[in-house]
């Protein structure tokens, strides 16, 4: 895999340990993630994979007995330093959840949400965000006639491209995606990856998932999660046709996990 | 004894019919002696008088009055509480804080209308000077403080019912404790808050002694709440306790009063149950 430049480097992990209480689920993990690229995480469950994804935007700071060791760094800084603002920090790096928590708003409000608690008011600004927002989430078309309905209404597959579509009104530069289409039917998870594909252009997104061929057809890079570990990372095909670790091997051939 | 389970069930619907039965047929006496228009448009209640007045409005008022006033203290701060408990109370406090707040609701209600007399009352004529001995606004006032922790501890459930994703969500996108709170597990929880609100309502209108206790007992149509009023249900045990002899005209005003209190309680129950079963919003 190449050597990224300091410049390049979206986020970085470095010799990061995270623990619950005495448990350790992270040991020393060190990644960097270039910008505008789809990026990965895999392993069994129980791996750390998304207490590590949740470090990047600090989601961990409401669980009881969290702590860390080591630095995060996003565009050059670190995000635990105490002059952060948190609040601003999400603003910035946005995240998509394992299943789809709309809030019990209308379509529209649940767009808009992002930047209403920014205090903006400028209606114009806000209907035009709502609407490029939804576009790019693929879901305007289905739902500009009804924006003043409930977004409890919509699909689950829809609920779920509703909130990424929240989450793209803030105009963040990197995504978070916990597992975003496991709670999914087929079709709804092929729209959402397209989607995911599409939305690297602007973005740098990070996705956790169970699946393997998914992250096989999203993903530039793949990392490899165990026991707290990152075992391997690299390039998605090299993890795929070629990886270095035998413990990547049994994983990705479905020996284990 | 499955027998035995249904007597008790059996039983315990017989007595409300009972009562209802016997509320609608007393007050069916009643109206006709009264008529019910005159009943609802008269502004004087003075069975009792040489001159007599049925009209039920200055009751109404009374009981409006003071369920007013001890909502005014009990909706702000039982939904405050609630959303703090919820929201921001570590773990540990909230353990211990919530069963202490729902001893409030067990204080014997008598207490609660001596306190208003002989506390509140001298208490807020230091800074009100034409405050009655008697008034609305005393017995007003505690009453809301006992109807605290019924709107809380409900809310409190409501809010904590919200489930963690909705949190995970607002403040994944920037928000701060207190417009998570606001805006996003508030809405949430509104159709519970709303009910806890109405069941409180509702508790306020029946409730007897504290009114009977600080409020006086003078039927007044008024929305002063330094005045001394009487609520429905304090008249009605100021006339069950009285000597009035039975089947007179003073006597069955009792039912009268009983029924539309009971009209009043049942819209607001109903209301309340409408509402849970309509406005719930459904999250699995």
């Amino acid at each position: 895999m190449e050597k990224l430049s300091i410049k390049e480097k979206k986020l970085e992990a470095i010799n990061l340990d995270v623990y619950y209480g005495q448990k350790q689920v992270l040991k020393n993990v060190n990644i960097a993630i270039k910008a505008n690229t789809v990026t990965a995480f895999i392993g069994p469950s129980g791996c750390g994979k998304s207490t590590f994804l949740r470090t990047f935007n600090r989601m961990n700071d409401y669980v009881e007995g969290f702590r860390k060791e080591g630095d995060i760094i996003i565009d050059g800084k670190d995000i635990y330093q105490k002059m952060v603002r948190v609040e601003e920090l999400r603003k910035k790096v946005g995240m998509v959840f394992q299943k789809p928590n709309p809030f019990p708003k209308t379509i529209f409000e649940n767009v808009a949400y992002g930047l209403k608690i920014q205090g903006i008011k400028n209606k114009k600004l806000i209907e035009e965000t709502v609407e490029k927002s939804l576009k790019q989430s693929a879901l305007w078309d289905e739902v500009k006639d009804d924006l003043k309905k409930s977004a409890l209404s919509l699909s689950g597959g829809q609920q779920q491209r509703l909130c990424i579509a929240r989450a793209l009104a803030l105009e963040p530069s990197i995504l978070l995606m916990d597992e975003p289409a496991s709670a999914l039917d087929p079709i709804s998870t092929s729209k959402i990856e397209d989607l995911i594909w599409e939305l690297k252009e602007k973005y740098t997104i990070v996705i956790v998932t169970h699946n393997m061929q998914q992250a096989g057809r999203i993903s530039d890079n793949t990392a490899f999660f165990y026991m707290g570990d990152l075992v391997e990372y690299d390039e998605t095909k090299t993890i795929f046709t070629n990886p270095k670790q035998e413990r990547t091997q049994n994983y990705i051939t479905g020996r284990f996990g | 004894m499955k027998r035995v389970l249904m007597i008790c069930a059996i039983i315990t619907v017989l007595t409300t019919v009972g009562i209802v039965w016997v509320l609608f047929s007393e007050s069916y006496t009643f109206f006709q002696h009264v008529s019910i228009w005159d009943f609802l448009t008269d502004t004087k209640w003075s069975p009792v008088s040489t001159e007599k007045h049925f009209g039920i409005l200055p009751l109404l008022s009374g009981t409006l009055l003071t369920t007013i006033i001890s909502m005014a203290i009990a909706v702000p701060m039982g939904v405050t509480i609630a959303i703090y408990l919820s929201e921001y109370a570590p773990k540990k406090f909230r353990y211990y804080i919530k069963p202490m707040l729902e001893i409030l609701a067990s204080v014997p209600t008598v207490v609660y209308g001596f306190f208003a007399l002989t506390v509140v009352t001298p208490f807020l004529q230091n800074y009100i000077p034409n405050l009655s001995g008697f008034n609305a606004l005393s017995a007003g006032l505690v009453m809301g403080i006992m109807i605290i922790p019924m709107i809380s501890s409900l809310s409190e459930d409501a809010l904590y019912a919200v489930p963690k994703s909705l949190r995970e969500g607002a403040y994944g996108m920037g928000s701060t404790r207190l417009q998570t709170s606001f805006q996003v597990i508030l809405p949430a929880a509104s159709s519970g808050i709303i009910v806890s609100i109405i069941l409180a309502f509702a508790r306020a209108v029946g409730e007897t002694m504290i009114v009977t206790v600080a409020a006086g007992n003078m039927a007044n149509l008024t929305a002063d709440p330094r005045e001394t009023v009487a609520t429905i249900t304090a008249f009605i045990v100021n006339m069950s306790t009285g000597d009035v002899p039975q089947d007179s005209i003073e006597y069955q005003t009792i039912f009268a009063a009983g029924v539309t209190l009971f009209v009043f309680t049942f819209i607001l129950n109903s209301i309340s149950f409408l509402i849970k079963k309509r406005f719930q919003e459904k999250y699995d």
